[in-house]
């Protein structure tokens, strides 16, 4: 089965008011380029859940969400989303604020098809005074009370990856591939974007096939688009670009605001984006983070 | 006695103290100071201290902090990506060494968003990040380079992040006792929750720090008991490591104006 298709036949088969994850962490192996195709398209009402940054930044100034499922929403290094927080300030954002864990524990409920799992985590907390839809439950092995994380179901899951092949496996070769199974296996349909499209028999030895953390049968699409996560890094191919985060994080200060950033950046197609920040091998010649 | 020491310093060794006899621990420190902390605390007090690369990897040896040069090898032990700082995190085996935005008199605190409309806040932060569940599965301690009321608020925070001692939030069938919070280490103090029901108290005052300054500047009382110590003075075996762990002073930019660690010479 030939799951490779392009961004745009993507976002397609995307509908207003869907729930949507993405995959990543902060400014770490976002797909951007999927998400730049949704800020090109009259896509609107979303659900979002998301470990933020620029993805969620991007789509809050662009008016793509009504609703954040979010523990955080940063770019590391410039700790507050400058989007985000307009949004957020502005009130025009429904959010449901978790914790980190809660997030993982809502995505692994819906993998394993539950409705919840019961948790300590968030008890004691505004999470719990602030989110009407969380509950707490009895337990019945002990006097306890315990909270109720709901499964945080998802009608898509948008991923970025290093390797995959044209049936979907995905190979995340970085030190760290976040929740991104969770997300994956907690949506309905996973998209994943990838910077380098192989063929299958790369897998073939052990080494590689251990960096791959879902079945096949979990993805749903994938789009080859090298650079793909830029601004995010895509540890080992490249890191995340300062200067670029350092211009977006900027533009939220000018007159211009988003709309600036869009005009430069957005408004053409992805080769254009790519040209706009300096080519491919530019991209590919970020440096990794140092933390 | 030495007196050749910043500031940074001084809440560096003085916040490394949270983590002795804790044992075989996860020691989370966010931010240079924290980390440098746990890191010293790593090297001198507690050697049992686990410790990660702040990315995905732990290690049995601290990495010094900014870049470390090509030929760096760090010491990885195993591996340890987010979804599985989680399984370390609900079993209590961790420290976490935080600075939030607020701290209220039961200790819970705040790093999501000032004001009292969380659907429209007034200054949107992070978010709650890992606070509710690192706050009551494990250990917690505080540093703030900048000690005032606007951080050590009257009421309660506005929004809570973390679990504290308070008895109105606990959930049922839970202790109070089950809230582990450690030291608080700022720029003019070091306190605790060691007073009476697990009130914020007052351990030691930085030199040239006086009671009344702490008391000013906490939104809440603040338990004394007699005379309060002077904060130890960095020893020179510290002061080394510090200078190991970061080569490039990043320590130098963290609390406003580097001020030296002894503050009677300079009033």
């Amino acid at each position: 089965m030939d799951k490779t298709m392009t961004s745009s036949q993507v976002v397609d088969q995307l509908e207003d008011g869907m729930t949507i994850g993405i995959g990543g962490w902060g400014p770490r192996r976002k797909p951007m380029a999927l998400v730049r195709e949704i800020l090109r398209s009259e896509l609107r009402d979303l659900t979002l859940v998301s470990y933020g940054g620029a993805d969620v930044g991007m789509l809050c100034a662009a008016g793509k969400l009504r609703k954040l499922i979010f523990a955080f929403v940063s770019l590391d290094f410039i700790p507050l989303e400058p989007y985000f927080r307009q949004a957020r300030q502005s009130g025009s954002l429904e959010v449901m604020e978790i914790d980190e864990g809660l997030l993982l524990l809502g995505l692994r409920a819906a993998a394993w098809r539950l409705p919840y799992i019961p948790t300590q985590v968030g008890l004691g907390t505004d999470i719990v005074d602030k989110n009407p839809e969380i509950k707490l439950v009895d337990s019945p092995y002990d006097e306890r009370e315990w909270l109720a994380m709901p499964a945080l179901k998802l009608d898509a899951a948008l991923l970025h990856v290093d390797h995959a092949d044209n049936r979907g496996v995905c190979q995340i070769s970085g030190p760290d591939h976040y929740m991104d199974d969770m997300f994956a296996r907690a949506a309905e349909r996973t998209y994943v974007s990838c910077d380098e499209l192989v063929d299958s028999s790369y897998f073939h030895a052990p080494q590689q096939a251990r960096l791959v953390f879902w079945e096949r049968a979990v993805t749903t699409g994938v789009v080859h688009i090298p650079g793909g996560a830029h601004p995010s890094s895509c540890n080992p191919l490249y890191g995340f670009d300062v200067p670029h985060f350092k211009e977006y994080s900027a533009s939220a200060k000018q007159d211009t605001g988003f709309e600036g950033y869009a005009q430069r950046y957005l408004k053409g197609s992805e080769a254009d984006y790519q040209a706009a920040v300096g080519g491919l091998d530019a991209i590919r010649k970020l440096p990794l983070p140092v933390y | 006695m030495n007196t050749d020491y910043t500031l940074a310093e001084l809440c560096i060794c003085a916040a490394a103290e949270t983590f002795r006899g804790q044992g075989e621990v996860l020691a989370s420190g966010m931010g240079v100071v924290p980390r440098l902390a746990a890191s010293l605390a790593m090297h001198t007090i507690n050697p049992d201290l686990m410790m990660t690369d702040s990315e995905s990897w732990m290690l049995s040896a601290p990495n010094p902090l900014g870049d470390r040069g090509a030929d760096f090898q760090q010491a990885n032990e195993t591996w340890m990506g987010f979804s599985r700082i989680f399984d370390n995190v609900w079993s209590g085996r961790r420290h976490a060494l935080v600075g939030p935005t607020q701290i209220d008199r039961f200790g819970q605190s705040n790093i999501s968003a000032l004001g009292a409309d969380h659907a429209a806040p007034k200054v949107m932060l992070l978010g709650s990040r890992g606070y509710p569940g690192n706050s009551i599965c494990h250990d917690n301690s505080f540093f703030s380079p900048a000690h005032n009321t606007r951080l050590f608020v009257e009421g309660e925070c506005d929004f809570v992040s973390s679990v504290g001692y308070n008895p109105r939030r606990l959930p049922r069938g839970h202790s109070l006792d089950d809230v582990a919070l450690g030291l608080i280490v700022t720029d003019l103090c070091v306190m605790d929750f060691g007073g009476p029901n697990h009130q914020v108290r007052l351990c030691s005052l930085h030199p040239g720090i006086s009671l009344e300054q702490v008391r000013e500047n906490t939104g809440f009382p603040v338990a004394v008991s007699g005379e309060p110590p002077l904060t130890k003075a960095p020893t020179k075996q510290q002061l080394a490591l510090i200078a190991e762990l970061d080569p490039h002073n990043q320590r130098a930019s963290q609390i406003a104006g580097n001020p030296p660690g002894d503050r009677r010479r300079a009033a």
